[in-house]
This record gives C-alpha cells, structure tokens and sequence, in this order.
C-alpha cells in the first residue's frame, strides 16, 4: 500500500511537483505515467525519504518510508537502474544488498539467475553492463528482501522487447500474488499492458487519473466494416444505429461493439472489423501532453 | 483499530533495522570490493614494502631500529588512507549509490557511522601491516649486519602510531562528507597543510598562533614518546579543526541534503 496526499516540492521558485495525491492498492499494478520532467522521479524519491517534500504527506506500509525499520524487506526500490557503482561485480552489488537487509546471500545469486543474468554476467563489472542488464541487477536488488511493495522508476528503459515483456510479467505474477506495484514511464504503451490503475501527471500537477480500463476505453464510439457495405447500413438502420460509411465502407456508430455486432448477426451480415473508433481519452490527453512537451523542448 | 495500528507497528519494527556491526562490515566491504579500493590499498602496501630496503641502504645506520622503520611503513597510508576516506563518502554521490545506500538505511547518520567505523577498522588493520613489514625489514637488515636499532617500540608510539592512522581515514572521510566532491576533497585535503606549513616555516610571526592548527606538526609528536600537556593541547586543537568541525559539518549536511 503506497498513500501520496497533496505532495508537493518546489526549487527556489520552480514548483517540481504540485498537489499529488493518489493510493496504489495492494494487488494492483499503478502505471505512473508522464512526459519527461514532468515530476515523476521527484515524486518517487519523496515517497521513498530521499527527498524531503515542501508540502504533503507520503506513507508506505501505512507509515511514512523513513520509518519503516528496515524499508528494504518491504519495499523493493529501484530509482535508477544507472545508479551502480561500475567497479562492482553484479553479484558483489547483489551480496551487499542482502547483507544490508540482513537475507541470506543464497537469496541473491538465486535471484540473479530469475532475472536473466547468467553466473558469467554477474561475475563481470557493471562497468560493462548494458542499461538493460543493469534494469535487470536493479529488478533483483529490488527483490531481494522480498518485499510487498516495489516502486521502479522507467524500469523498463534499455530493456529489449523481450526483456519488456519479461518484466510485465514479472510485475503482473508480483501484483497478483497480492503484491502493490508502483512503475513510472513516458510510454503509454508501456503502461497500458500491465497497468490496472494509471496515474497521469504533467508539469508537476496530476492530469488525469482512475482505472486503466476505463480510462483507455473508447468514448467515440464503434468502428465497424464489413465485406458488403450496404447490406450492413441496412441491418444497422434496422436496429436504430445510425452512421454512414467512409470511403473505405467502415461505419463509425454512436454504439457499443455489443449492440453493432447483434444487429450485424441478426441480420446475417460477415464484420469484417469490429473495435472501438479511436483510443480513448487517455491517449489523446497523453499525446497532447507530451507533443507540448517536445514543442517547449523544440522551442528552448 | 487495532487490525489499522497492528501492521504499522510491525513495519517500523520488524525485521530490524541492520545493527552498526552489518553496516560496518558492508562499508569495510565497500571500501574494499571495487577496482580501485583495491588498487589505493595495494599501493599503501607496496609504499610499506618498498620503504624498507630505503631504511636499510640508504637511512644513517642508527635509525635502522625497528621502531623507525614502522614509522617508514605508515608512510604511504599516511598519504593514501585519507583518501580511501574521502573516496567512500564521494563515490556515493559521483556513482550515485547513494540512492540505494540511503534507501535501504533512511538513517543517514548511521551509515555515516558505519563508514567511520569501518575506517578505524581499515587504518588499524593497516598499521598491523606496516608492523609485519618493518618487522620483516628490521629482521634482512639484521641478517644482512646493516643495523645494531632495537627491536623495541614504545606501547605510547605504537598507540599513537595506530592513532594517526585511524585520524588519517576520519578525516577523509570528513573532508569526503563536508565536501561531497572527489577532486576537490582530495585537493584540499592535500594542499591545505601544505599551505599551513608553508606559512608556519616562512612567517615568522605566524609559526606559534599556527602551531595550533597546523596538523602536520601538532601530530607530529603523538609518534614519539613524552607528549607534553602543550603538544597534547595543540594536536587536541587541531584534530578539532580537522576532522571533529568538517565532520560535524558533514553529519548535518548530510542530514539534510536532497539524495538524487
């Protein structure tokens, strides 16, 4: 359980980070999701004690981070994955985080093997590590008290699509086991595969946020097409549902997909596609977010 | 309430926090785990190791004791340790690993602590190298009939001799805390004294108000036997100067400083 109320931080007269609040439940995966510099990591290093907050309160475990005895065998953190001493060995880095956390030192060279680093690998310097790999190291040094909380930020930068999908899993099998997952990006689709809940924030305030679902589902209607045109704007006519066809013969109705395709079945029409009409919300609301984002850093 | 108050009662004690004897060892580990820890403490040991046949050949044959040549062997860690120190404390900024470090250890004092301890550790174990060493070295010189020295060192010597190590690495560390930069902990830490000698040994005037900070020489007597009340007072006030006020400085910034 992870509880932000109206965290704020400001710099001299920069306001990093103002008014966020929102609870990530245990079981549940919360995509933190925001164009760069929009105040991501600044929140998570205050939800962690690493940054005191101007405003606002932060609890983790139901009691501020600080407080907690030892954070790390209940919260795993992984903040940046480029932030490793490059003289140590991967399983050197590992050993002296299970020992801080008081785990056997089994547990680590165990762990280095879950997330994908060969014994070789994890004898060699981080120095040489790809960001991938060191995602991969910081994954394991944030399992390694297990804990039932982990907040990463961008984990997913460096990795291969492979290793994407390797950590979606990762996150979602934690999640439901009953764990609580926090996870930054600057990419909406990183977070739409494995977020329930998504967060979205830009220029330090909160701009949207609720159930993934809900607020990446279609609002514009349905799109629907089918291999006869006519026969299809008859049998939606029939049941009500009004549109007219585009150039490529697709009705786009003011419908759900349930109510388009029974006319099209009651009528015996072949869809040949049937989906929401646009993505919802979320995205036009992200894209307009971070093309502001990249003009102001075109402009500057 | 008691199911909202059992759990948050749980957290902010169990499992405990790691004691200072874990953190220390990690420190000790960390000091000595990486490319170049291992490279700084590899060459305190061969200053040790070359200092040796530098005694036998080249010192007047009467200060070819055992005691002197321990003296000899300090001399690389004397020049190398504080910044074993200081690289402890900064690599925790340059590397950033400070965001795991303070993490896993929200008390920041107590991981300072840790690295302090571990220091003394580090500048103990040191010295008992330099004692094999010179032990070593006075037994070739014996062999080869270069010296008629002693074998004997002075329980006050040898305290103090362990005792300036050990200042050696705290003040690194100090300067390392106060400072949070490699490069410039490092300058100053080096040129400061320089400076304060340099000053002490041309201005006259300024020799007896500088005796008192300059910490090259108010140490220099803790080495040898009957340390006055006045020497006791200077190098008491110096170590103050030194490393007490940098790492209090240290302590508080520490404290208070956004960790990124």
């Amino acid at each position: 359980m992870i509880e932000v109320h109206g965290l704020g931080k400001r710099y001299g007269d920069v306001a990093a980070v103002q008014d966020v609040s929102f609870r990530c439940e245990p079981g549940t995966v919360t995509g933190f999701l925001g164009p760069n510099g929009a105040g991501k990591s600044t929140t998570l290093r205050m939800v962690c004690g690493l940054t005191p907050p101007t405003t606002g309160t932060t609890a983790v475990c139901g009691v501020p981070y600080r407080r907690i005895a030892n954070p790390g065998r209940h919260v795993g953190v992984l903040l940046d994955a480029s932030a490793m001493h490059p003289g140590r060995s991967g399983r050197e880095t590992l050993a002296l985080t299970a020992r801080v956390l008081g785990v056997d030192t089994a547990r680590a060279d165990e762990l280095l093997g879950r997330v994908g680093l060969p014994a070789k690998a994890a004898g060699r310097r981080v120095r040489g590590y790809s960001l991938g790999m060191r995602q991969r190291l910081g994954i394991a040094q944030a399992l390694v008290g297990d804990p039932g909380v982990l907040i990463l930020d961008e984990p997913a930068n460096g990795l291969d699509p492979e290793g994407i999908f390797w950590m979606r899993t990762l996150l979602r099998e934690f999640a439901d086991r009953g764990g609580t997952v926090l996870l930054s990006s600057h990419l909406l689709r990183e977070v739409e595969a494995v977020a329930d809940r998504i967060v979205v924030i830009a220029g330090g305030r909160i701009a949207a946020q609720g159930d993934a679902r809900e607020l990446l589902a279609g609002t514009d209607g349905t799109r629907v097409r089918a291999a006869d045109p006519a026969a299809l704007g008859a049998a939606l006519a029939a049941e009500g549902i009004t549109g007219a066809p585009d150039t490529t013969g697709a009705f786009t109705v003011a419908a759900d997909a349930a109510a388009v395709g029974r006319a099209a079945a009651a009528h015996g029409v072949a869809l040949l596609e049937l989906r929401p009409a646009a993505d919802g919300g979320l995205e036009a609301l992200f894209l307009s977010l971070t093309a502001r984002d990249t003009a102001l850093e075109t402009a500057s | 309430m008691s199911t909202l108050t059992a759990p948050r009662a749980a957290v902010t004690e169990a499992p405990p926090a790691p004691g200072l004897a874990r953190l220390t060892e990690v420190e000790l580990r960390k000091m000595t785990d990486t490319r170049s820890g291992r490279w700084l403490l590899a060459l305190v040991a061969v200053t040790a190791v070359v200092m040796m046949p530098v005694m036998i050949f080249a010192a007047p044959p009467e200060e070819r004791t055992f005691a002197n040549m321990v003296s000899a062997a300090q001399l690389g860690g004397a020049l190398l340790l504080p910044v074993v120190g200081i690289l402890s404390v900064t690599s925790e900024w340059s590397q950033r690993t400070a965001l795991t470090t303070f993490a896993l250890v929200p008390n920041r004092h107590r991981v300072l602590v840790a690295k302090l301890l571990a220091g003394a550790l580090l500048g103990t174990a040191f010295t008992v190298v330099s004692l094999g060493v010179a032990a070593l070295g006075r037994a070739v010189a014996g062999l080869l009939g270069r010296t008629g020295g002693g074998w004997t060192i002075p329980p006050q010597v040898l305290a103090g001799t362990v005792f300036l190590a050990i200042v050696g690495v705290v003040s690194g560390l100090a300067f390392g805390a106060l400072l949070t930069n490699a490069p410039l902990a490092i300058t100053l830490s080096f040129v400061l004294p320089v400076v304060l000698t340099t000053l002490t040994e041309t201005v006259r005037r300024l020799r007896e108000p500088l005796g008192w900070i300059d910490v090259t020489r108010a140490l220099a007597p803790l080495e040898t036997t009957g340390v006055t009340a006045g020497e006791w007072a200077r190098a008491a006030t110096s170590l103050a100067v030194w490393v007490a006020l940098p790492l209090a400085a240290g302590f508080y910034r520490l404290a208070r400083r956004e960790i990124t």
